[in-house]
């Protein structure tokens, strides 16, 4: 990459000479697949067959690279689990980034690399793209949005319409390591801790439970707002509700203890590799199985289950024992002052 | 996790509301926490669901944020509009509404409003921009004001004159004694606070238990701990009894922190104090000494005496003072809102109101 250092200038993202170079030598280079490699103006896909999955995704994080991931593998990754989590296999994604003028050339390939890297992992290809350059001031160093298109597995039924009184609410693992590891890594407040973010595509998973599970009812990745703003989700003018029990809920002692001096819950911080299911009783252990077979799921755990009373409520038993409401995450959680 | 999870084991606190419900009084009871730590802690813990039901909760004035009148924010938004400032401030701030704005507001049309989470972080802002003036707003209790002190002394210390506090600070007990002689709403007992007693020492409660007749328990913050704290209360009541009591023994001396004590009582000097809800209590603030006036950004600045105004409709000083409920209050969930609020008790996450929207009690829905 030796001519591909310095810093971004406005006229690497105005279409002509310098604009080319950088496609060619940053992006091309290493996300290169047949489609992406023509530089046509649109990519031009197969389609395996099957109903599309389609969504997109902007991503803005602040610092840029954080323990366990950065802007890159989390723009992948974010992507490919909306698709994910709606039961279709991920193929390809698009990579739109807006860079802010100055910004270092060589930062932007370990990005590149990054996303790269992400996308290997995940078994997507990165097929089209767009890049603009602002001024000096008007970004926060680069926002990337990524659009995915996936096409969804025939078994996957999922539906909020499916959902049963007394089916069982499942978590993949541990909650709020992204959200935290982020918190953590800004350095505003002065806390030891060492917390890594759960950034990663979940798709292996998800196909297998789609696969298996005859009683998947609904999957979801709890990412901003976290574990509590999905459950509230799924309960949105539904005619159940869901209980959960705080205690059965894995949250691992570094990221309680980086919550506990600011008055944060972990119920409510993001996850980036994690999945939140519905499904039926009878299937709670097999699900259980399934994803305890994956490394990073060693923590999964049966949170809560599906009630019919009260409607459109999410349930806390508190960790004393006592009931209450878990609403969705309103406002920003912020310290508390004392 | 160690130290936390004792404070929070099930049996225990099974126990011990089966123990108040042994002792409870059959007529009912009304206790008051002033600290916001603790208002985000019963309702988080769902403590009322563990209490008998004539033993009423009331939340007091204990949010830094609440308390801080319109008159206080609308003179930050002047600051925040002089030419060369910087408005430094605890992220609850950005949202309460003054009399026409918020800082958010003036900050989206070209204010430069920083959010700090330590007053020291203000000093460095200061340090870093030499040709600005940064002001810092200095609210809450005796928990924050010595930190704030420290930070004016460390200014001081290293000369930075470009450094400034406006001050709101607030004590405690006399808001506490104002509530009591007001007599509008009965208190039978009061949670007092736990990190405000770190610094003051649990003894600076003792007048309100000798001369009012009122239970005091200094609480820690989790639910084993409030709940110890109202068993002592309910247990003082059935005995007859009024004194300080110190349940937060872990973390408070009667005597209070002496460090802390010396550094408040060098840069501040008591005064009175307009408290939202509560009007103006004697001897209940806090105003840079002379000796640091140039530090003290009321001072620094040509404040202009403008009329304030507050939404007629908002009950934030009834719920305040014990008066009301939240759901008493019209606004409440309707127009007033965590995402919009009208009075600040719906902003701060240790507010009365923003607790009760977002922890409601499994049979209030």
């Amino acid at each position: 990459m030796s001519e591909l250092t310095g810093k971004i200038v406005r006229a690497h993202g105005s279409g002509g000479k310098l604009t080319h170079e950088l496609i060619q030598s940053l992006f091309v280079k290493h996300f290169s697949n047949r489609s992406l490699d023509e530089l046509l103006d649109s990519a031009i896909l197969e389609n395996p067959g099957g109903k599309i999955v389609f969504t997109t995704d902007s991503h803005v994080v602040k610092p840029l690279f954080f323990p366990g991931g950065d802007i890159g593998k989390l723009s992948v990754t974010g992507t490919v689990n909306d698709l994910a989590v709606c039961g279709a296999t991920p193929l390809y994604l698009s990579c739109g980034m807006i860079i802010e003028e100055g910004f270092e050339i060589g930062v932007l390939e370990k990005i590149v690399v990054s996303m790269k890297n992400a996308a290997e992992l995940a078994g997507v290809q990165i097929v089209t793209g767009d890049t603009k350059v602002v001024e000096h001031g008007a970004a926060d160093g680069i926002f990337i949005n990524t659009a995915g298109i996936g096409v969804q597995n025939s078994k996957a039924r999922l539906s909020l319409k499916s959902v049963q009184n007394g089916d069982v609410v499942i978590v993949s693992g541990w909650m709020g390591d992204h959200e935290a590891a982020i918190i953590k890594a800004r350095e505003e407040f002065n806390i030891s801790a060492n917390i890594v973010s759960d950034c990663a595509p979940v798709n292996r998973l998800t196909q297998k439970m789609v696969d298996e599970i005859s009683d998947l009812r609904i999957m979801r990745d709890p990412t901003r707002g976290g574990l509590a703003t999905t459950l509230n989700e799924f309960v949105w003018k539904q005619p159940f509700g869901i209980r959960i029990e705080e205690n059965s809920v894995p949250v691992r002692e570094s990221v309680r203890g980086l919550c506990e001096p600011l008055g944060f819950d972990p119920l409510y911080l993001a996850n980036e590799g994690k999945i939140v299911a519905i499904v039926g009783k009878n299937c709670a252990g097999q699900a259980l199985s399934i994803l305890k077979s994956f490394s990073e799921c060693d923590s999964a755990a049966i949170i809560g289950e599906v009630i019919d009373d009260p409607k459109g409520k999410v349930l806390l038993r508190t960790a004393i024992g006592s009931d209450r409401i878990l609403d969705m995450l309103t406002t920003e959680q912020l310290p508390r002052i004392c | 996790m160690k130290f936390i999870d004792e404070f929070r084991n099930p049996e225990i606190a099974a126990k011990i509301s089966s123990e108040i419900r042994r002792i409870m009084p059959e007529k009912r009871l009304s206790i008051m926490e002033v600290c916001g730590g603790h208002t985000v802690a019963i309702f988080r813990y769902g403590i009322a669901d563990l209490l008998p039901e004539n033993l009423r909760l009331i939340s007091g004035p204990g949010c830094p944020v609440c308390v801080t009148p319109n008159d206080f924010i609308d003179v930050a938004h002047f600051i925040s509009r002089q030419k060369g400032t910087i408005v430094a401030t605890f992220g609850d701030m950005m949202r309460v509404p003054g009399s026409e704005s918020s800082l958010q507001r003036e900050k989206s049309s070209g204010a430069d409003v920083r959010i700090c989470y330590s007053p020291s972080e203000a000093l460095e802002l200061a340090e870093s921009n030499p040709t600005k003036r940064v002001v810092f707003l200095g609210i809450g209790f005796e928990t924050t004001a010595p930190l704030i002190a420290s930070v004016i002394l460390s200014a001081e210390r290293k000369k930075v004159r470009n450094f400034s506090v406006l001050s709101g600070h607030k004590t405690m007990p006399f808001a506490m004694k104002a509530l009591l002689d007001s007599r509008e709403t009965a208190i039978d007992g009061f949670i007092c606070p736990g990190h405000v007693s770190a610094i003051t020492g649990s003894e600076m409660f003792r007048f309100l238990s000798r001369d009012y007749h009122v239970p005091c328990v200094v609480s820690g913050f989790e639910p084993v701990d409030i709940l110890e704290s109202i068993y002592l209360i309910v247990r003082q009541i059935t005995d007859g009894d009024s004194r300080v009591e110190l349940q937060y023994k872990r973390a408070v001396r009667p005597e209070g922190n002496l460090r802390a004590l010396e550094m408040i009582e060098r840069v501040f000097e008591p005064c009175d104090s307009i408290w939202r809800g509560l009007g103006s209590i004697a001897n209940s603030g806090l105003r840079i000494r002379s000796e640091y006036s140039g530090f003290d950004a009321a001072k620094i600045f040509d404040i202009p005496l403008t009329e304030i105004t507050e939404n007629p409709a908002c009950s934030c000083g009834e719920i305040m003072r014990g008066v009301k409920t939240p759901p008493d209050c019209t606004l409440f969930g309707k127009i007033c809102t965590p995402e919009n609020p009208v009075g600040a008790c719906m902003v701060s996450s240790e507010g009365a109101c923003a607790a009760w929207f977002k922890y409601k009690k499994v049979d209030e829905i």
